[in-house]
């Protein structure tokens, strides 16, 4: 037994992920896929009806709330990750020195991380309540204008991104903060003899041998933050009146709310190859960039 | 590398306003979820906000006597432990077998497990689930939230395996060890970090997980994610009663991170930065 193990060990070791891979996973986005050329509603009664592409074309063509939820995808991702981006890479410069209680503070950053999203969602909730919440009163100490923040339309999906930005620029920066740890020192020495002022050396010297490091850490964040569900279903449900609704929340509202499996799965075809152009595009970028 | 240059006075200040300011933004959702678990409806309601409360524990009594809350810790427990054990012992084996041996077309399909929409695998597993009579069972939620853990312990483990050297095994071999008992013996026994820290976070995302629950619970498997979401109900919110059940629901898991911050921050950035 042991001796035909060993034999085989190259299949056998990871046979029994495969297997869930195969019966979770693959068997799964196959059986959607077939479920996507078919008008059905859970019923027991009505067997599948087989529609070809009709799924994707009504989408495509025809459905409005299809293309807007496209759109407000790519904005929350675009401004929820270009804002960690920025802060992220800002935060690993101020935490990149040497100063006491350091590695607690820096401890500390892991939790908008590791908090359980939906718990995180109810506490934002209850600070961007426009009359008792706190945001609100945080800009009148300041004398700006209140905000109706989740509560309108325009300001919804914005104000879900600022969410995601707190939940994750504390990940870009611990990423960026080993990068910064691990770059060689004579860039640096060599900038100090030609006497470059410290923003001189950050952008001629820090930043550009920083950028692939950055480069994996925009692709992690976007892939999740294309997909980005628990946050936005705890505080809106896509609200209000669709003014939060992405892909994900779209899909899931389809097949979960209506139980028009067709059309969901179709979405889910197409969102999927979305958010695979997108991690090719940007791997693609990145490549362009370090060569 | 840390700058050693010497800095100017103003400079080191807004370092420390700027590093200060940070902090603060970044916890203060935590202290706030805190301070109002504490208060009375009155005082969450009171314009400007306050600083002090005086409801006590009344809000958690309050969450475990309206609610079964401890039977959905108890839920939520259950599932976390049973998913990363067995994203552990499916895993594992898997990550050392991509490392050692390259097999870089399974750990292809790991990566496009992360990039799939979890939504994707749910439509068909709801429907297989309904038809077996498995919504509302254990078994249902330990399988979905293993689409988490497992494709995560090998994503983090890969890495991992592939820098332990190669002599070490061969060494094991010489001494008789078969391949098998070699990656028991040896494999496992110097992988203690990175395995603490797979099991670790993917417990966390189990426990966080809140879509596949939310579809794949019935009464008697709810877990909190999906608790606190009910909580939310019709009426006017009682804010105290959810900021104390979220509390609970998030304590553990900080309390957690705290413990073992220095696995985590290697888990939580893999991928991204080799070693």
């Amino acid at each position: 037994m042991s001796r035909w193990l060993e034999k085989h060990l190259k299949w056998a070791f990871p046979l029994p992920a495969v297997i869930f891979i195969v019966v979770m996973m693959a068997f799964p986005i196959l059986y959607t896929l077939r479920i996507s050329a078919t008008e059905w509603s859970m019923s027991a009664i009505l067997a599948p009806k087989f529609v070809g592409l009709a799924n994707y074309t009504k989408l495509l063509t025809s459905d409005h709330r299809f293309w807007a939820a496209v759109w407000r995808t790519f904005y929350f991702t675009v401004v929820a990750v270009a804002g960690e981006t920025f802060l992220g890479v800002a935060l690993a410069m101020l935490l990149n020195r040497d100063f006491p209680g350091k590695n607690f503070m820096k401890t500390l950053f892991l939790l908008p991380m590791v908090a359980t999203p939906v718990a995180v969602g109810m506490v934002w909730m209850l600070m961007f309540e426009p009359t008792i919440g706190f945001m609100n009163y945080f800009l009148k100490l300041v004398h700006l204008p209140p905000q109706l923040w989740i509560a309108s339309q325009k300001a919804a999906l914005p104000s879900l991104a600022m969410v995601d930005i707190w939940q994750w620029t504390p990940m870009i920066a611990l990423i960026a903060l080993a990068g910064l740890v691990s770059l060689p020192a004579d860039p640096f020495e060599a900038a100090e003899v030609d006497g470059a002022t410290s923003w001189q050396v950050f952008w001629h010297v820090t930043l550009p041998m920083l950028r692939p490091t950055i480069g994996v850490a925009v692709i992690l964040r976007s892939i999740d933050a294309l997909k980005t569900f628990d946050i936005i279903y705890a505080m809106t449900q896509g609200g209000p009146n669709y003014s939060t609704e992405t892909l994900n929340l779209y899909g899931y509202t389809l097949g979960f709310s209506y139980f028009e499996m067709g059309p969901a799965s179709a979405l889910l075809m197409i969102f999927f190859a979305i958010v695979l152009g997108v991690v090719i595009a940007l791997n693609w970028a990145r490549k362009g960039v370090t060569a | 590398m840390n700058e050693r240059r010497k800095t100017h006075p103003a400079v080191n200040a807004l370092y420390i306003v700027g590093l200060v300011a940070f902090f603060l933004v970044f916890m203060f959702p935590f202290i706030w979820m805190i301070l109002s678990s504490f208060k009375t409806q009155a005082e969450i309601m009171s314009i400007p906000p306050r600083w002090t409360f005086t409801a006590g524990l009344k809000n958690y009594v309050e969450v475990f006597k309206g609610q079964e809350f401890g039977a959905y810790m108890a839920n939520s427990f259950v599932i976390a432990v049973g998913s990363t054990l067995a994203g552990l012992v499916l895993g594992l084996p898997a990550a050392y077998s991509i490392a050692r041996n390259k097999q870089a077309s399974l750990g292809f399909t790991i990566l496009v497990a992360r990039i799939v929409p979890g939504i994707t695998f749910l439509i068909p597993w709801f429907m297989i689930f309904t038809r077996m009579h498995l919504v509302d069972t254990l078994t249902a939620l330990i399988l979905s939230h293993m689409l988490v853990t497992m494709p995560f312990v090998v994503w983090v483990m890969v890495p991992f395996f592939e820098a332990i050297p190669n002599e070490l095994i061969e060494a094991a071999r010489v001494d008789g060890c078969t391949e098998q008992s070699a990656f028991i013996r040896i494999v496992l026994m110097i992988s203690g970090p990175g395995i603490i820290t797979s099991s670790i976070l993917a417990f966390i995302f189990s426990w966080n997980n809140f879509m596949f629950s939310q579809i794949l619970t019935g009464k008697h498997t709810k877990t909190l994610p999906v608790a606190i979401f009910n909580f939310l109900g019709y009426s006017e919110i009682n804010w105290g009663g959810l900021m104390a059940a979220a509390v609970i629901i998030t304590l553990p898991v900080l309390i957690l991170a705290l413990i073992t911050q220095k696995y985590i921050v290697r888990g939580l950035t893999a991928g991204a930065v080799k070693g």
